[in-house]
């Protein structure tokens, strides 16, 4: 049974009428999505999903995929944060790596750290070592970014200990989890 | 002291205002969408600004342990453009977010028929969208402007209780409290109200249904009137709890009529990674 079938039986008869709407009428999405919390709780409910976010992601799995776009494009952050975190669930390829981008893009942890969860495989690599030089760089803890012992590469190394090299020279110090990883990097 | 200002256009401070606010007792505010000085010329500029009301501006208020709330509509001023009207269609997607507690601000800046009717259809989204009503009075002709405005209130039969009607001064506060609609009041530094002069309001009318804000934006304003009108407030003979009412309870009760107002307390901020971007000049 898939992650999505789970939360959903989870979530019941609460969201069954909802996901009907929704399937036959994308359009309700706009208004549904964001009142997930108000409207299914906001408690935990299996694993590490909340009510409010399994529900999103049952509704974005009832969605054409190109709807999943504009849900994000007009989300709050919270809403934004449920989109990341529902993406490797749902059949869609690489397409929403721009969503992953904008995230990336942004000022606010929490979207940086979401954005290198689980679907963070689709991006480059490129992409991606800046993307954790941005979380070592902003305080985000490292124990957010996925697959992140197998895709440390001595590329992603070389900008770590520049980085390193910046910040002793301001006297100020490294998170003790980037110096973990340079260590683990020299070891490689 | 603790202090909620409901209504301040932080999108326009800095973060030491945050700090200073932060230190003087302010614990929540509420920011209004309106216009930004430079008139926009298209929709995507107003999305762009009510995502950043929902974003990235309650983001930077929690490094500060302060709750951010917004309202959202097209303003009265900018409702004159036909460039921008189709904000309008726009707006339900964004009432229906969990951090927007009214429409606002909306009503008339210089009573044009295009701010009649887009003042009327808002007042009608705020009555679908069982949220409040945020209503600014004109800077000019305010007397007739306020007059005008409570018409228009009543016409669209939402409830007066779910109305505030800011901006208020001497002139304006009795046809105001007749209506019975709540009563907002700016103290700015040079215009609007003062502290002393609102304290004397605050005598004569009592602080029942009262909400004093800052107003503060990209003008010259202060974010701290507020508290500054709390200390004359007991310099004046009022007690601790009439000015927790004006200053805490009577903004929760506005804006609780949302049901989506969240002052629950957020983490510490000196600690957790979610405080450390801005404070460690993450850009």
């Amino acid at each position: 049974m898939s992650t999505l079938d789970s939360l959903r039986r989870e979530l019941g008869d609460r969201i069954a009428g909802d996901l009907d709407r929704v399937a036959a009428n994308p359009e309700a999405a706009a208004t549904l999505f964001p009142a997930a919390g108000r409207r299914y709780g906001r408690e935990p409910l299996v694993g590490d999903w909340t009510t409010d976010e399994a529900a999103r992601a049952v509704l974005l799995s009832v969605l054409p995929p190109e709807h999943i776009h504009e849900i994000y494009r007009y989300g709050d952050t919270a809403e934004k944060l449920a989109v990341l975190k529902a993406l490797p669930l749902l059949p869609i390829g690489d397409s929403a790596v721009p969503l992953l981008e904008d995230a990336l893009r942004t000022n606010d942890t929490r979207l940086v750290a979401a954005a290198l969860g689980g679907y963070a495989d689709h991006l480059e690599p490129q992409a991606w070592r800046q993307a954790v030089l941005k979380c070592v760089f902003m305080g985000v803890p490292l124990a957010c970014v996925h697959r992140l012992a197998e895709r440390a590469d001595p590329e992603l190394g070389a900008m770590l200990r520049a980085f390193a090299d910046e910040r002793r020279a301001a006297g100020r110090d490294m998170p003790p989890d980037a110096l973990a990883l340079l260590e683990q990097l020299k070891e490689a | 002291m603790r202090i909620f200002d409901p209504h301040i256009h932080m999108t326009s401070r800095t973060t030491d205002d945050y700090q200073r606010m932060a230190e003087a007792g302010v614990r929540a505010v509420v920011e209004p969408a309106f216009w930004l000085g430079q008139p926009r010329t298209n929709p995507g500029s107003f999305t762009d600004y009510f995502d950043s009301l929902i974003g990235w501006e309650p983001f930077r208020a929690a490094q500060f342990g302060i709750r951010h709330h917004a309202t959202i509509a097209l303003n009265p001023k900018e409702a004159n453009d036909p460039r921008c009207r189709p904000v309008l269609d726009l707006l339900p997607r964004y009432l229906a977010k969990d951090g927007v507690v009214a429409v606002g601000e909306i009503g008339y800046d210089s009573m044009t028929p295009a701010e009649d009717e887009v003042f009327t259809a808002q007042l009608a989204l705020a009555i679908d969208h069982d949220l409040p009503a945020l209503i600014h009075t004109p800077h000019r002709d305010k007397a007739r402007g306020t007059a005008r405005s409570l018409d228009v209130v009543k016409e669209s039969g939402i409830a007066p209780g779910r109305v505030l009607l800011d901006h208020l001064n001497e002139v304006t506060v009795e046809a105001a409290r007749d209506a019975g609609v709540w009563l907002g009041f700016s103290i700015y530094p040079d215009t609007k109200m003062s502290p002393e002069r609102m304290v004397a309001i605050l005598h004569r009318y009592g602080p029942e249904r009262v909400l004093v804000n800052s107003a503060a934006d990209w003008g010259r304003s202060d974010p701290l009137l507020t508290l500054r009108t709390a200390q004359a407030m007991l310099a004046g003979g009022f007690d601790a709890d009439a000015v927790d009412l004006v200053f805490w309870r009577n903004p929760v009760e506005f804006y609780g009529q949302s049901k989506r107002l969240d002052l629950s307390a957020l983490p510490e901020t000196d600690a957790t990674f979610a405080g450390n971007s801005i404070l460690r000049g993450g850009s």
